[in-house]
């Protein structure tokens, strides 16, 4: 059974890894549009703010792909599926026959129509390319804006300010980080951000970019205001990259739909990572939660069932682990709850940039923030994922050392029993 | 695989596993120099958690299917396939905090300063890991379960 994988990001290794576990000797073969092997896609922030090199981002050892007999065809972009013929075709017109497939093609950054869009100097951050093309700045622009102010929008300006370019972030919400974040956390990261001397502007958006002889001059903003700059980012969001679906009969929401076993409507047909939907724990339904930890796994179960394996995927949960200038924050599950069913506690204390919130439903936890403390945050995390009842110690959540200590002995006994 | 394992029950919270993790990990293997001259000092691969009376350690479990190895972004965790244990290299670690995110033990440990994760490597193959051979109460075990 010939294995083939759409797309070289974190699932594709996964499915590799999995896939081998299984099956030791059929072909797979890696199919991608990027001309590199698998790099740690959120690398580019510190290749790009000088942090690593080039030679530091590939994310598994020299040989890795021989080792496991991987054949890759790499910056060669997959066109289209023959769901029938069993064939992918490739952009050059060249088709290649698979007995299962996995499509882990990944998301691409959502560009809204803004007036002066088109033209050199508008850029995204979501490869290694567009770190690549992003380095050319330094020395060349004194001031990029970034539009939008969430993760990628975030660590484009943090990356490109240690590259000593001034940066303004301008976003939407009335907080930066808005679905992870509440406005406390936001708070404190920003002000962190502010102090080192990045820009943020709330509650607004690009309205225009403005050009001179076709050089990005400045951006105008809903509000009227004008900020010079010399290049902007797009930074809004990213969307399951699912082109390649249209016309299969393969089924999509938001992204390509999958069983229990990361397979889609077509038989033989798998997708996993940021383009596939599946279980998230906690809500109890099936949806795309585009974070590193779940791409890889969603690509690790589709491999083992590719081989055969008859594993479940049982799901995964949002989290995001991120540090700002020495303050470290991690956000879980469901931090901004929707509704009043939740018991939310806190404590903030800006002044020493430290914030913890703990989301409880039915005495599960199902969510938290933590921002300046984050040691042990996994007990926390593993206490989510692990459905534990945790209505005898919900006080203890919420203290910094919270560990297997605060637990009632047999609910700390029965997890340190286990091995995962 | 066998697996480090704590007995509460009899754990007298001496912490000397740590001392003993510290000295196996340190380059001149000697108490003495490893906690006064160098620098930085390696960090113990287990964290002892104490609450009045009670005290254990806990210890990495170099799991199955370890959630560490999933998350990492660097490339820097990875489960040896031969000994099942959990390796972390430290040149590859961006100090990205994610494992320390994820991991349910809690048990990966943060080094701030240098931007880098510190983890336990079952001393590396060693028939017996210093902590448990230090432990002078038996109230941690290495054994198949």
């Amino acid at each position: 059974m010939e294995h083939m994988i759409i797309g070289n990001g974190v699932a594709a290794i996964g499915a590799v890894e999995g896939i081998r576990e299984i099956d030791k000797t059929s072909p797979v073969t890696i199919i991608s549009a990027e001309s590199y092997r698998t790099y740690g896609r959120p690398l580019i922030a510190h290749l790009l703010s000088g942090k690593i090199v080039e030679a530091d981002i590939y994310y598994r050892p020299d040989g890795f792909y021989e080792a496991r007999g991987v054949k890759l065809i790499l910056g060669e972009k997959a066109e289209r599926i023959d769901v029938e013929k069993k064939r992918v075709v490739l952009e050059s017109g060249k088709a290649v026959s698979f007995g299962r497939l996995l499509i882990a093609t990944g998301g691409i950054p959502f560009i809204p129509p803004i007036k002066g869009g088109e033209g050199s100097g508008v850029y995204t951050f979501t490869t290694l390319d567009d770190a690549k093309d992003l380095e050319e700045l330094p020395g060349k622009v004194e001031r990029v804006v970034v539009i939008g102010g969430g993760l990628i929008g975030l660590k484009a300006a943090e990356s490109l300010h240690d590259r000593g370019i001034k940066v303004t972030v301008v976003e939407l919400a009335d907080r930066i980080l808005s679905s992870a974040f509440d406005c406390e956390a936001g708070e404190i990261v920003e002000k962190r951000l502010k102090e080192v001397g990045i820009e943020i502007v709330l509650e607004n958006s690009v309205k225009e970019i403005v050009r001179a002889k076709g050089r990005i001059k400045a951006v105008i903003l809903n509000n009227g205001e004008r900020y010079e700059c010399g290049a902007v980012v797009i930074a809004i969001g990213v969307i399951p990259s699912k082109a390649i679906v249209e016309g299969t009969g393969i089924m999509t929401n938001r992204g390509i739909l999958t069983d229990g076993n990361m397979q889609t409507s077509v038989p033989g047909i798998y997708a996993a990572g940021d383009v596939a939907e599946a279980p998230d724990l906690l809500l109890g339904q099936k949806r795309v939660t585009p974070i590193w930890p779940n791409a890889y796994l969603q690509g690790r179960y589709a491999g083992l069932n590719m081989a055969g394996a008859k594993k479940p995927y049982r799901g995964g949960v949002a989290m995001n682990s991120i540090e700002f200038y020495g303050i470290p924050t991690v956000s879980m599950g469901i931090s901004n709850p929707p509704d009043e069913g939740y018991v939310v506690r806190t404590v903030y204390e800006p002044k020493r940039n430290l914030y913890r919130k703990i989301v409880i439903k039915g005495h599960r936890l199902v969510g938290a923030v933590l921002v300046g403390q984050i040691q042990r945050a996994g007990v926390l995390s593993g206490l989510m994922t692990g459905r534990t009842n945790v209505e005898s110690f919900e006080d203890e959540l919420l203290n910094g050392e919270f560990g297997f200590a605060s637990m009632p002995p047999d609910v700390r006994k029965k997890i340190l029993a286990e091995n995962r | 695989m066998k697996r480090v394992y704590a007995k509460e029950e009899v754990c007298i919270g001496c912490r000397l596993c740590e001392i003993a993790c510290v000295v196996e990990h340190s380059e001149s293997k000697n108490v003495i120099r490893a906690y006064k001259t160098e620098t930085p000092r390696p960090v113990a691969g287990n964290v002892v958690e104490e609450r009045g009376p009670l005290t254990f350690s806990v210890n990495c479990r170099h799991c199955d299917e370890p959630l560490c190895v999933a998350v990492c972004i660097a490339g820097a965790m990875v489960k040896d396939e031969e000994s099942g244990v959990v390796r972390h290299n430290e040149e590859k670690c961006v100090g990205c905090w994610s494992c320390v995110m994820i991991c349910p033990y809690g048990v990966i440990k943060m080094k701030p300063a240098a931007k880098k994760v510190s983890k336990c490597d079952l001393c590396n193959g060693r028939t017996m890991p210093a902590c448990v051979q230090a432990c002078p109460n038996r109230a941690i075990v290495y054994e198949e379960r």
